[in-house]
């Protein structure tokens, strides 16, 4: 059986499942117990497990990480909530320092099974506060970076992370947490942390994308179909490891391929799959692979401007337009 | 500042077979560190290497103190740890040669040295970065009501970066079994305590974290043993963290590569001439006429050789098989490519 429910709903369930089956597994983060959580997916989770088991923190994000590690270390189970990724580069020492690392630099010794959540987004926050770094921690060996689009995903990825025992960066999106979709009723629904889903098959363009940026692409394949276009989608999921054997298979079939992103993409996941489909299928673009992303600036506060830098549906639909050496209409932003 | 100069130290209660223990860890730590100095002079030791010679009361004198079942970090001046902790000094020294045999398999080096048999959790090599997994460490004994005390070790210089300010803070807020135990050695690399520190006496920094804190000589061994016994039992019996500082002194550079043109050689010689905690140590053992010159000596030659055993251990071990570089980047099976 099914039910549909919410990206957030998905997430406050994984939470209170893996948290009634093991008493290990604790929250640790800022406003996440008497607030309720800045993007109240921990709201009510004070009243019901109490401040041993829901703490709120002080404002100090590379302690909090820290002291998750050492928590892992220690036998328990944390999951830490970092309120935004933009916060995350305060505790970015711990986690590429510390928490990738002390498994390979202690020779497999012992674990720090954390997970991070965190999350992306923008919605004129400004410059410092509409950032997405999934690509900064994607590039680090020992790290799983998971980053769900469908409440489905968001539940089997946060229960796996939370009984699994590497560390993993967690990302969620603010714009996506109303999002509706099918999620199984089984308390035990894992899905593993690893491998992309190809969610709408189609033989023209491959259109690549994750969180956020997956539904832009099924718009823009959708709004394509209308002409005759046929899109294949694939939500990549997971960063790293990367899946890209799932990416190679589809643009043997497409020929062509578009990544879409949200942040800036210089050295960013888009240049990746770029380099890496070319790396094993080369023979098989009939293109150069496009990539969609935000305009190289830091994000202005004004509205009008805001839109102007991240991508939206009528990019990807240009991008996809430029893959297939078609004509763009003359307005494209 | 504790010193037991001319009190009564609890710690001289000690069975004698103990007190001859300490002398006997810091002499081998001293010959251990002596070694790796030569080898590393012969390149069979490469990377940094920060020698912990001057400073060896401090280690032995906490460990000795230590419950097993507490939980140790430290920065990355570990070998002395390692070594209190009773680990075997070959594979220590083969960690240092990069080996198979190392402590870590030569993944780790002199910077991280580790054995979570001995609940020793590592060395860290960025300063003070460490010091939030033992808030964290601390976090879980608390949870798991364990009486378990997590200690972490750290130098003067770790007291102005701000993961030790977030560690303080947690840790006294939450009343965590956390024993903060810096080691003044009053540079932090190069730089005097006086050119980075607003505050000179470490110990004070804990006030701000209403946290209590006290100043002990680190070269003398007792004392850092009473200090961290006293120490520990307020953290195990609920009271929150606790802070000692240490005031110790390294013979040798920061490391290997160090020139060491912030320090006057009168300096160091002064230091090694009144204050070697292992002459300091050996000359209150034969004043309190707990042990004659010949124990001494014995326990001398013995450790002479088990540091040659160990440097041969060392050498003759195999490299790490290169068919497992790939191995434990993941605990668990990562099947996509």
């Amino acid at each position: 059986m099914a039910r549909e429910i919410t990206y957030r709903d998905a997430l406050r369930e994984a939470l209170r499942e893996e948290m009634y089956r093991d008493e290990r597994v604790f929250l640790m983060g800022e406003d996440i117990g008497h607030y309720g959580g800045s993007y109240a997916v921990t709201r009510g989770f004070l009243q019901e497990f109490g401040p041993k088991r829901v703490r709120d923190t002080p404002i100090a994000e590379l302690g909090i990480v820290g002291a998750g590690i050492g928590a892992a270390i220690g036998g328990l189970r944390p999951v830490v909530e970092i309120m935004t990724i933009n916060f995350s580069l305060l505790a970015m020492d711990q986690i590429v320092n510390h928490l990738a690392k002390l498994h390979y630099m202690f020779n497999g010794q012992f674990t720090a099974p954390v997970v991070i959540r965190t999350a992306a987004g923008f919605g004129q926050l400004g410059a410092t506060h509409s950032q997405t770094f999934e690509g900064w921690y994607a590039h680090v060996p020992g790290l799983r970076v998971v980053m769900p689009a469908v409440p489905k995903d968001a539940k089997g990825f946060l229960k796996s992370a939370i009984r699994g025992n590497d560390p993993v960066i967690f990302i969620e999106h603010s714009l996506i947490y109303r999002n509706r979709g099918e999620v199984p009723d089984d308390e035990d629904f894992l899905l593993p942390l690893e491998g992309a889903e190809v969610r709408r098959e189609g033989t023209d363009v491959t259109i690549v994308s994750w969180s956020r940026g997956y539904y832009l692409a099924l718009g823009a394949a959708e709004e394509l179909a209308r002409e005759g276009i046929d899109c294949e989608v694939i939500d990549l999921r997971v960063l790293r490891p990367l899946d890209i054997d799932t990416v190679v298979r589809s643009v043997q079939k497409t020929n062509r391929l578009v990544v879409v992103e949200e942040g800036w993409r210089t050295l960013a996941m888009g240049a990746e799959i770029a380099a890496a489909v070319q790396e094993r299928a080369f023979d098989y673009l009939d293109a150069p692979i496009a990539r969609v992303g935000s305009l190289e600036v830091p994000m202005p506060y004004a509205r009008n401007l805001e839109r102007l830098v991240v991508p939206n549906k009528d990019r990807v639909v240009a991008a996809v337009r430029q893959v297939l050496y078609q004509k763009q209409p003359v307005t494209v932003g | 500042m504790t010193s037991t100069v001319g009190g009564r130290s609890p710690g001289l209660a000690l069975p004698k077979s103990e007190l001859l223990e300490m002398y006997r860890q810091m002499v081998l730590i001293r010959r251990f560190e002596e070694a790796a100095a030569e080898q590393y002079a012969l390149g069979k030791i490469a990377g940094f290497l920060h020698l912990y010679i001057g400073e060896e009361a401090v280690a032995v004198g906490a460990i000795r103190a230590m419950d097993p079942r507490d939980h140790l970090v430290t920065h990355y001046r570990d070998h002395g740890y390692a070594l209190a902790l009773g680990l075997d000094p070959g594979r220590c020294m083969a960690e240092l040669f990069g080996k198979s045999t190392g402590l870590v398999g030569g993944r780790g080096g002199s910077m991280h040295f580790a054995d979570a048999s001995k609940n020793f959790w590592g060395g860290y090599a960025i300063v003070s970065g460490h010091l939030p997994i033992a808030v964290g460490l601390g976090l879980a004994s608390q949870y798991q009501d364990e009486r378990r005390v997590a200690v972490a070790i750290f130098g003067d210089g770790a007291t102005n970066a701000g993961p030790f300010h977030e560690s303080m803070n947690l840790a006294a807020l939450w009343k965590l079994p956390v024993l903060f135990l810096c080691e003044n050695n009053q540079y932090g690399m190069g730089t005097a305590v006086e050119y980075a520190s607003a505050v000179r006496e470490m110990a004070r920094k804990a006030c701000a974290y209403d946290m209590p804190a006290e100043r002990v000589d680190g070269q003398d061994v007792l004392a850092v043993y009473d200090a961290t016994k006293a120490a520990l039992e307020h953290c195990r019996s609920g009271n929150g963290p606790f802070f000692i500082e240490a005031l110790t002194y390294r013979f040798r550079g920061h490391s290997m590569a160090d020139p060491e043109m912030y320090r006057s050689k009168e300096e160091v010689e002064e230091y090694r001439r009144q204050r070697d905690p292992i002459v300091l140590f050996r000359t209150r053992l034969t004043q309190e006429g707990i042990a004659v010159a010949t124990e001494f000596e014995e326990i001398d030659r013995e450790i002479e050789e088990v540091v040659a055993a160990a440097v041969r251990f060392a050498e003759e071990s195999p490299e790490p098989d290169p068919a497992t570089v790939m191995e434990h980047v993941y605990a668990e099976p990562v099947r996509v490519s």
